[in-house]
């Protein structure tokens, strides 16, 4: 690994310039590595953090299976990664041309990194360094206590995919909405609208009373409003503070937090250590949250100002056509699959130019004839405004669920693919299933990164009750064991899970035996779900039955 | 090929069949008759999926980078040690986490590496899908396309069996290019005896055979030689020196008085020593009629690397392996490859192969000077359905082998338990009777690497 030539160096800086004028935000240094194969090895087992801790799990293939991508929230060949400054590697044989492109496209992530609000936990420290010591730390504890270390970390890992991320995040906005200002909400919010009593003509009217009383007094109308309601309201003051004590943030632990606050085992002096190696892992965890929960929505935006910027970079003329080839592989629509640069580059294209037509208002949502829609264009021009707008605030799950509609689906021919087998030519055939925006949608969503939500509580024998929230999903029962026992170590004491499991139903007419080649003609197999407990016992597992799932 | 099978069905049917065992019998001949595709009924792979929304990175779309390679020798670890740490692991309370091989080939050109594959997973509670037929059928998951194409137009396909052969050997789930650890038979069986605790042989056999001379400075001689041995030869000088009676009961012994002659010294010698070693013949015996097709033949296949290296390790290289695939009929194959790689549509008849077993050994005489171990993987199905021919040319093979060890596969059309070898060779009670050279290793669809060691210990121990 070897710092970038000056001469390239002095190209990329040119390209900072560009893209700054066209109104992307980012930090001034930024660092660039040529890496070999040979670099990119031993990178991408850490996920390209080169002072990621060392795990034995990294010098072993890892049996990724298919479409379990789910257990790997990290994507192992980044080519930038969200450190400050940001890192960014490129292959020891590209041209200058196309280090340009990539370096665009790079420029469009760390903007992206730097200003999306989903990364706002990264924003405060440099993680390269942070690691950095992490490592040392886990280096030093491992010269003590040995293998021990690698338990821990291992169990730790088995449950990093549970960090209370989205707690992390709303702890960071907690801050904001407190005193006079958290009041006047709960009189909207939940005061107004207690018992569903309220008028909304009532409502109404309270709300412009308020906006009157502040444009009156631009200085302190809050406060007096506050008091004229409080007069009226004489328990509104008794009901708030209620209020405030029931719906403290609960607890807002997420199961690595929990053990390491609540466990006898992890608390015992001797036993502390663990407690350090857990943070680590928790915190490398949460570092790469955002990453997998914007895959779209940041590559699509890479992907959108490599085209744009590098398109208008007057430097690298006569590249055209390489840059043709190279781009149409990154942003093209596979005909089968979903390729996220394209998706994302689509959708950004298609608001940008909603945006500057004025569709994204009111009154064009209420235009039903088809002719007006297409010719509807106001000229509002606020096209780039909205987008960075998007890039600021969204995630993959509300970017993918606010704006794909029929119009967009339609104008770039989306449309669900199907398999089935044909018995016949014995191939797997696949159709057009659906052009609805809707299906498209949920094939979308159905395939973004959504770990199992898991609740926990304690019983009074003091085990540890994980309750899985089902979600038509169940967990994969393989690796329930492997965890569980991690959990039970950690724990200290037996560890009990309720998750949902799909039993397939027997149909009555169904004969006693089957023609042992006529499996392929059964029906297809109806299931129901059925709670099941698991529990984890002095290393035994055992299951069991609870109840019939709803 | 089609009338020969007709034939034996109807003889077979004279003699009485069940239903079960008739259906199972129609259902090979059917296979049979689809000749232009036999593995296809059976190998079923799950339907293929397009790569996935996080499969697409920048480093290998952007930058066209290969996804790396890794070496062996990029990873830190060796085989050895991996295996330390898992059995390490088990003595500290936790469950071993290392498989392995996913893949085992020992190389074309007939040497005996096997390549090695540790892999592993990190198990975390995470969403599956739900699966509701097994077999991968019907319907696969929606997935997205842009393009042309009404509503239930069919735009493509995809052949359902990919093609396994092309050399790659089909047990590799994945892609290629991993972390291949090659080793040789010989290490990877001293790793399975050590690590796995896989037998020793106790008792190699009787049969012994004069394989080479080796040269050992193990003789003495007296006056001239290679190297002295000092302490013989003092004892010698102390000897000679009592006869002399220059020493004397507790007198203090003036060593600088000692006389010393010449025959005194002792020298040990280079000499030729023969060396007797157990070898082993293993009769590698496999079916590869149509039902075997897929997961049978790779577990049955693995298991046979896996006991090959074994013995490999046990008689220090000195084993020869003969293998043998029979489906109505048997035929010997020179090499692993084409054990591993053929399959063929077609009955099952297991007594063809012990014939042919049997037929070899007693042609060459291999008992004299071979311990001889059969194994034989199958998936249970036998048109013999009784066992009336195999059990006698079983019989006949236990006066000879030092080992039979039976492993069945169960491809999951038959019940489970209820297969017609497993049937016939309980009800023989052959299994009681000479369990010191006869075993049976039943192993479900599903097993796994630590299964078939399990099964491995099952057959030799």
């Amino acid at each position: 690994m070897e710092l970038i030539s000056q001469h390239a160096k002095k190209i990329m800086e040119g390209c900072k310039e560009r893209a700054r004028e066209a109104g992307l935000r980012f930090q001034d240094e930024s660092l660039e590595y040529i890496v070999t194969n040979r670099d990119l090895l031993h990178l991408s087992p850490k996920v390209m953090i080169p002072t990621l801790y060392d795990y034995w799990v990294q010098d072993v293939e890892v049996l990724k299976e298919q479409g379990r991508y789910e257990l790997y929230p990290n994507n192992p060949y980044e080519t930038v990664i969200n450190t400050r400054p940001p890192i960014s590697f490129y292959n020891d044989n590209n041209p200058d041309w196309l280090n340009v492109m990539i370096f665009y496209h790079v420029i469009g992530h760390i903007d992206f990194f730097q200003n999306n609000l989903f990364f706002r936990h990264t924003w405060d420290f440099d993680f390269a360094n942070r690691a950095l010591s992490d490592k040392r730390l886990i280096a030093k504890l491992r010269s003590e206590k040995g293998r021990w270390v690698d338990y821990i970390i291992e169990f730790s890992r088995a449950v990093d995919n549970l960090v209370g991320y989205f707690d992390i995040l709303a702890a960071q906005d907690k801050v904001k909405s407190a005193g006079s200002e958290a009041m006047l909400d709960f009189y909207f919010d939940v005061f107004l609208q207690r018992e569903g009593n309220s008028v909304v003509t009532h409502f109404v009217r309270e709300i412009e009373r308020y906006n009157k009383m502040l444009r009156d007094n631009p200085e302190n109308g809050q406060t007096l409003f506050l008091d004229t309601v409080k007069v009226r309201h004489a328990e509104l003051e008794s009901l708030y503070e209620k209020h405030k004590r029931e719906n403290k943030p609960a607890e807002g632990l997420d199961l690595l937090q929990f053990l390491m606050e609540n466990s006898k085992f992890l608390n015992k002096e001797e036993n502390r250590w663990m407690l350090t190696v857990m943070e680590v892992v928790r915190g490398t965890s949460l570092y790469f949250q955002p990453q997998i929960r914007t895959k779209i929505l940041n590559e699509g935006w890479a992907s959108y100002w490599h085209e744009k910027l590098f398109l208008g970079d007057d430097r690298i003329g006569g590249h055209e056509v390489d840059y043709a080839i190279v781009n149409a592989r990154v942003t093209s629509m596979p005909r089968v699959g979903l390729n996220p640069y394209a998706l994302g580059m689509r959708l950004f294209s298609y608001l940008e130019e909603k945006a500057d037509k004025g569709k994204i208002s009111f009154e064009y949502l209420m235009l039903h004839d088809k002719h007006g829609r297409d010719q509807y264009d106001r000229q509002v021009g606020s096209g780039q405004d909205y987008i960075f707008a998007v890039r600021e605030n969204y995630a993959d799950s509300m970017f993918i669920n606010s704006f794909i509609d029929q119009d967009f689906v339609d104008q770039h021919r989306l449309f669900v693919t199907g398999k089935h087998l044909n018995k016949e030519r014995m191939t797997w055939q696949y159709y057009v299933k659906s052009r609805r925006a809707e299906d498209y949608k949920e094939m979308v969503m159905g395939s973004l990164y959504h770990p199992p939500s898991i609740r926990i509580s304690v019983d009074e024998n003091s085990t540890l009750v994980l309750n899985h929230f089902f979600e038509g999903k169940p967990l994969v029962r393989d690796y329930i064991e492997a965890t569980m026992l991690g959990l039970e170590y950690l724990w200290g004491d037996m560890v009990c899970l309720y998750t949902s499991e799909p039993v397939p139903h027997k149909p009555e007419t169904q004969q006693q035996h089957q023609d042992p080649g006529m499996k392929q003609e059964k029906p297809k197999q109806e299931i129901s779900w059925k709670r099941f407990r698991y529990t984890m016992h002095e290393k035994k597992l055992s299951r069991e039955l609870v109840d019939v799932h709803g | 090929m089609m009338k020969r099978l007709r034939d034996l069905y109807r003889s077979q049917k004279k003699k009485g069949l069940t239903p079960d065992q008739e259906r199972m019998i129609k259902h090979e001949l059917r296979l049979a008759e689809e000749v232009d595709d036999i593995a296809r009924q059976h190998e079923l792979t799950p339907p293929p999926r397009a790569k996935s929304l996080y499969e697409w990175d920048d480093l290998r779309v952007l930058q066209n980078a290969a996804t790396p390679q890794p070496l062996a020798m990029s990873s830190v670890h060796t085989l050895d040690e991996l295996l330390e740490r898992d059995r390490q692991r088990e003595e500290d309370g936790f469950h071993r986490k290392i498989r392995v091989g996913r893949m085992m080939k020992p190389g074309r050109d007939g040497d005996d590496k096997v390549v090695v594959v540790p892999t592993t997973v990190e198990e975390k509670f995470i969403h599956d899908q739900v699966q509701v037929d097994e077999e991968g059928e019907g319907e696969g998951e929606s997935e997205g396309g842009a393009g042309e194409g009404e509503e239930g137009e069919v735009i493509g396909e995809q052949p359902v069996r990919q093609d396994q052969g092309s050399g790659e050997g089909g047990a590799g789930q994945g892609e290629g290019g991993s972390h291949e650890v090659e080793s040789n038979a010989y290490d990877l069986g001293r790793i399975l005896t050590e690590q796995f605790q896989l037998p020793n042989l106790k008792d190699k056999g009787k049969k012994r055979s004069l394989t080479r001379y080796t040269y050992d400075l193990t003789d003495k001689n007296r006056g001239f030689g290679q190297i002295l041995d000092k302490k013989a030869t003092l004892r010698r000088v102390i000897k000679t020196n009592i006869a002399l009676q220059r020493i004397a009961r507790q007198q203090q012994i003036d060593t600088e008085s000692l006389l010393i002659s010449p025959r005194d010294r002792v020298y040990r010698i280079l000499s030729r020593e023969k060396d007797y070693e157990s070898q082993a013949m293993v009769f590698f015996v496999r079916d590869y009629s149509g039902s075997m097709s897929g997961k049978p033949t790779e577990l049955v296949v693995n298991q046979h690397i896996l006991i090959y290296s074994w013995l490999t390790f046990q008689y220090e290289h000195q084993v020869k392996s003969r293998f043998i695939l029979h489906d109505t009929e048997a035929k010997e194959v020179d090499n692993f490859q084409t054990y591993y790689n053929s399959r063929v549509a077609g009955g099952t008849q297991v007594s063809a192969a012990y014939k042919l077993v049997n037929h070899i050994v007693e042609e060459e005489n291999l008992a004299r000077d071979y311990n001889i171990y059969i194994f034989h993987g199958t998936d249970g199905d036998d048109w013999d359905t009784k066992g009336e021919e195999a059990l006698p040319e079983l019989k006949k093979m236990l006066i000879y082998a030092a080992r039979v060890g039976v492993t069945i596969a169960e491809n999951g059309y038959g019940v489970s338990g209820k297969s017609e070898v497993e049937k016939y060779l309980r009800k023989s009670g052959l299994l009681e009777e000479r369990n010191d050279l006869l075993r049976l290793d039943v192993i479900t669809k599903e097993s796994n690497e630590g299964r078939l060691i399990e099964g491995i210990k099952r057959l030799l121990s």
